[in-house]
């Protein structure tokens, strides 16, 4: 995930909508628009939204329809880290439940929330297409596989002591 | 079963490489002929393994009638799960005047628990290029789409590259080959929603709006993408494409059953001790693939049944095991294809349970257009909640039924239509398990936690820390002498269960 000063941020959302708007149905882009906001932001920020709302010349309800209708959108500032725990049918049977409530009583939050010290947020997947190693869970963008809860517990103290 | 004779073939190259084991040896692979044996990412690989012949051979020796019929003759269907005809839903198109028509390839694979697509474009990207490069030809299309899941990151990279190299070897792009067909594919994000695997609703996604579903007809067909006629399907139809061209719609028509022609990719996961992508003929029964090719359950329990099609598919149990893999007799034995998750369940899991996590899944997913998909999965939920949590009522089952058929007749789109399927067929195949939790608050595989009793055996040396974990205060004991559970007392929590340094405390279901 990029971090940029908002201003190069903006720049360069604003230099991809540019390109957008040349093709055929530019407003068909929108969720190209809004992945390429939440990868410069870390998250969708209503300012932004407003923003490729008066680009794109499209009603912002319309924005925040789609954005909040994908799971894939983050409304809020997520974590340093991003834990997705798979709970996909394969993970489920061999035992994702207990991985969760491990997670959940180790960061003291559930789905959906970031830690208070901003180092970890916590998510669901459904499926990782990993069934092979199920259970697993991806921090950022690597799979863990085959895991239990005292090795959720290990990779969780591994990650405190890199920050 | 028949194989294509010479050693050139390459249809079973997989087996060549890894021999006699009995995971492969059961297998066919045709849509994953390339996939682990090429590298995805060089196009001359690619064009060792009969690459982007099939694309020469239409656009110098076929007429677009004529790749119709082709695909017609060779009894190909729909990977995705719903099994329509390929051939007959190209000739849909072709049959439209219009000067501007849509291939779109189906990769938003959102059945937890299945890998297919992402596997085979990952795995063998230019097969899907040149599957739809054909349809387009076939069709009179000039632009295809890929929609694909943004969870799929390699994937997509691996289809950019892939696409680049077919730019600039002349595959895509104006004229190609120096005819006077030109094409060009462009690959668009998903962003996480299980309904745009609809194809109504993932084109509303392209168009860049929420993926809600519509009503049918007009079809894609006749009307899609844009309002513009539109062939749709899914990335391992597209993979088949180019061999049944090579080789012809009377040889992939001697490989299946009947009515289920070809080989079908399945996602072979869960209490099993080979798990992995697997290919097999259509025809094979679900024997041989849990013991065959799957090598059986592991830790020596029980089988207790076998998950097909995802959410939108059913639980079968043992007296099912000898049924055909197609289309035809999956639906008949109650569950469907779909496209290709298959999870082997053991005794260990409670068939309610599993049936409410699957319900979780449709419920959260249900795009809330249509009120039977909407309010009545959330309805059924909450039963089946109740059911777990040892507040069963009579006359729940019935209820569940009588809600599943409703919402299976009168929702919109297929995920509304599917989604009673895996409560209905745990109610058909599993209905005891059911009346266990409901009138006895039973669970036989001592899996829902709130119909538990947990108890301290004669193991307990009297170590004191399920006594300091409780947080009810329900176990009592003094130190070194074996401590007790006050069931009155007792939240069913699990803690002191899961503390345990000397196994000494034991969860039965009463």
């Amino acid at each position: 995930m990029t971090t940029l000063t908002s201003d190069t941020a903006m720049d360069e959302l604003k230099a991809y909508i540019e390109t957008v708007k040349k093709k055929a149905r530019p407003e068909s882009y929108l969720i190209a628009i809004l992945h390429k906001a939440q990868h410069l932001y870390g998250y969708l920020d209503k300012e932004v939204m407003n923003e490729i709302a008066f680009i794109m010349n499209l009603p912002t309800a319309h924005i925040w329809g789609v954005a909040t209708f994908y799971h894939y959108f983050n409304l809020t500032p997520k974590g340093e880290h991003t834990i997705a725990i798979c709970l996909g049918t394969a993970c489920y049977v061999k035992g994702a439940g207990d991985l969760l409530d491990t997670l959940k009583e180790e960061l003291k939050i559930t789905i959906g929330e970031t830690t208070e010290d901003k180092l970890f947020t916590l998510q669901e997947a459904r499926c990782l297409g990993a069934c092979g190693l199920a259970p697993v869970i991806m921090i950022d963008e690597k799979i863990y596989g085959e895991m239990t809860p005292k090795k959720v517990v290990a990779l969780l103290a591994h990650f405190r002591t890199e920050k | 079963m028949e194989q294509p004779g010479s050693d050139t073939h390459l249809h079973n190259r997989s087996h060549a490489i890894f021999g006699d084991m009995s995971f492969f040896s059961k297998q066919m692979r045709i849509a994953l002929r390339n996939c682990g044996t090429i590298d995805p990412d060089s196009i001359d690989d690619y064009l060792q393994a009969r690459g982007y012949e099939a694309l020469a051979k239409v656009l110098t020796e076929m007429t677009p009638p004529a790749v119709i019929d082709e695909i017609k003759k060779s009894g190909l269907r729909g990977r995705g799960g719903a099994g329509f005809p390929t051939g007959f839903k190209w000739e849909l198109t072709a049959r439209e005047q219009n000067e501007e028509k849509f291939i779109i390839c189906n990769a938003d694979e959102g059945d937890p628990g299945a890998f297919m697509d992402r596997s085979a474009i990952e795995g063998d990207p230019h097969t899907v290029i040149e599957g739809m490069l054909i349809a387009g030809y076939a069709v009179g299309a000039q632009q295809g789409i890929v929609y694909i899941r943004a969870e799929y990151p390699l994937a997509v990279q691996r289809l950019e590259r892939a696409i680049v190299a077919a730019r600039a070897e002349g595959f895509l792009g104006e004229n190609i080959l120096g005819s006077s067909f030109s094409f060009d594919i462009e690959i668009r994000l998903g962003a996480g929603a299980f309904v745009c695997g609809e194809e109504t609703a993932l084109m509303h996604s392209i168009e860049g709006f929420r993926g809600m579903p519509r009503p049918r007809p007009p079809f894609p067909s006749v009307q899609g993408l844009f309002g513009k006629p539109t062939v749709i399907n899914n990335v391992e139809t597209w993979a088949n494409i180019p061999v049944i061209i090579l080789d012809g719609a009377e040889w992939f028509g001697s490989i299946g059953t009947e009515k289920s022609k070809g080989t079908k990719v399945f996602a072979l996961a869960g209490m099993i001790n080979n798990t992995g992508l697997v290919e097999v003929p259509m025809g094979t029964t679900l024997r041989d693939m849990i013991y065959d090719i799957g090598g059986g359950i592991p830790n020596g329990k029980k089988f207790k049944a076998i998950q097909t099609g995802g959410p939108s598919g059913g639980c079968l149990s043992e007296q099912y095991l000898d049924t055909k893999i197609d289309y035809d007799s999956l639906a008949q034995a109650g569950s469907i294809m779909g496209s290709g998750g298959m999870i082997v369940i053991d005794e260990d899991s409670c068939m309610v349970n599993i049936a409410k996590f699957f319900l979780e899944f449709t419920q959260n997913e249900s795009c809330g257009k249509c009120t039977p998909c909407r309010e009545g999965t959330k309805r059924m939920l909450e039963i089946l909640v109740r059911i777990t949590e040892g507040k069963g009522e009579q006359g729940d089952i019935e209820k569940l039924e009588r809600l599943g058929t409703t919402i299976k007749k009168a929702s919109l789109c297929g995920l509304g239509q599917s989604a009673p399927n895996p409560v209905l067929s745990t109610i058909k195949n599993f209905r005891v398990e059911y009346e266990e939790h409901i009138h006895q608050k039973k669970c036989r595989s001592n899996f829902c936690d709130y119909l538990l009793t947990y108890t301290v055996t004669d193991k307990c040396v009297g170590c004191t820390l399920c006594r300091r974990v409780c947080p009810s205060a329900a176990v009592t004991g003094t130190p070194k002498l074996r401590h007790e559970i006050d069931q009155m007392k007792c939240i069913k929590c699990g803690l002191c269960f899961k503390s345990c340094k000397f196994s000494a405390i034991t969860k039965t279901s009463h």
